[in-house]
């Protein structure tokens, strides 16, 4: 059976569109104070946060989670400049 | 246990920003592994996958009627283990999709002994048509249809489930992912029916800013709204987090007052709920100990 002409949605990435353009206010972390206990990264709903806490700010969405759970306060949501 | 850091949902899903389940979602993914068939009724995570022919989902997904989630995922275990197929199934449903339009074939499922796991994840009302009142919507709680408040009591969705005595069910919320994540790894262990109901804080649906989904969840469960537990074979155990909030539970007015839903509730309803929550622990903590 020829794969390819089944009904079938296939796994993209973007598969949604670049969900970092729903941003209003956009995480920025401070190197300094941040301790890499990794909760950032944990609790991103989208998984957006890569372990060295690098955001792909490509898609994320800008619920700031990652601040509010952030121990050492080191992520501040700043607003988009538009 | 170590959570694995490879991630099965594509970036990026259309859930709404700070949206619980697919926090919940990513963790059950992560312990579940590649050979799995996720089977999704109608619910959020049916229309955050992507629009044809693309999906954010990197695991076979089918996603199937309302009412028949589970009857759909006992085919398909017979199916796979005909063919001689370790393939696990996982049924990741909403709360309208368990307690009230999937329950029967839920039931029918567990009665059968299909060897799969039912995940329900529960926002507390019909999320992706806009927030109507479902089965699982708490005493007080505002949705579209219940503007002044839902005047019943949530349906206690574990008791009917503990009544099919599966090999194992658990409750958890999608602020302790560990503990999830965990969780669903025990269950993906046992031959049988099992049944996971996990708490997802709806950020638009309970009216509180996103980035308060995982405060919230903590809340509730400290407060004893939530109470995590397992049973495996019968046997229950309380876990950690709601073995301290049965020592000393936090204010229930801390989660009340952070969520717009519970603005028209009357502090007679509340009150109603703090004994209800006093009476869950005891209850659970009374059987925990074997006294009852």
């Amino acid at each position: 059976m020829n794969e390819d002409i089944l009904a079938i949605s296939r796994p993209v990435k973007g598969a949604t569109g670049k969900t970092g353009s729903w941003r209003v206010f956009k995480p920025v972390i401070d190197r300094e104070a941040c301790n890499q206990c990794g909760n950032c990264s944990m609790f991103c709903p989208d998984g957006v946060i890569s372990e060295d806490t690098v955001v792909d700010l490509e898609f994320c969405k800008g619920c700031g989670i990652c601040a509010n759970e952030c121990p050492k306060g080191a992520i501040k949501m700043e607003r988009e400049d538009k | 246990m170590e959570i694995p850091k490879e991630e099965y949902i594509l970036r990026c899903t259309s859930a709404c920003a700070g949206c619980s389940a697919s926090l919940a979602l990513r963790y059950v993914l992560k312990a579940c592994g590649p050979d799995i068939a996720l089977v999704v009724p109608a619910c959020c995570t049916s229309v955050i996958q992507g629009i044809y022919p693309n999906t954010a989902f990197n695991v076979p997904v089918y996603n199937i009627a309302f009412a028949s989630a589970a009857a759909c995922a006992s085919g398909m275990i017979a199916g796979f283990r005909k063919q001689k197929k370790n393939t696990k199934v996982v049924v990741f449903a909403g709360d309208g999709g368990t307690v009230d339009i999937g329950i029967q074939a839920m039931s029918g499922a567990f009665e059968r002994g299909t060897d799969f796991l039912y995940i329900c994840y529960d926002n507390e009302a019909y999320g992706n048509t806009g927030m109507q009142r479902s089965g699982a919507t708490p005493l007080g709680a505002a949705t579209t249809t219940t503007p002044a408040g839902k005047n019943e009591w949530k349906k206690d969705l574990d008791r009917i489930v503990e009544a099919h005595n599966p090999p194992y069910l658990a409750t958890a919320c999608s602020a302790y992912p560990k503990d999830l994540f965990n969780k669903v790894k025990k269950a993906l262990s046992i031959k049988g029916p099992k049944f996971i109901h996990i708490l997802a804080p709806c950020p638009p649906g309970w009216r509180y800013p996103t980035e308060k989904s995982v405060e919230i969840g903590k809340l509730a469960v400290k407060s004893g709204v939530w109470v995590l537990y397992e049973r495996e074979y019968g046997k229950l155990t309380i876990n950690g987090p709601s073995k301290a909030a049965i020592i000393k539970p936090s204010p229930l007015s801390d989660y009340i007052k952070m969520q717009g839903r519970f603005k028209t509730a009357e502090a007679e309803q509340i009150s109603k709920m703090e004994q209800r929550i006093l009476a869950n622990q005891n209850r659970l903590a009374l059987e925990e100990k074997g006294i009852c």
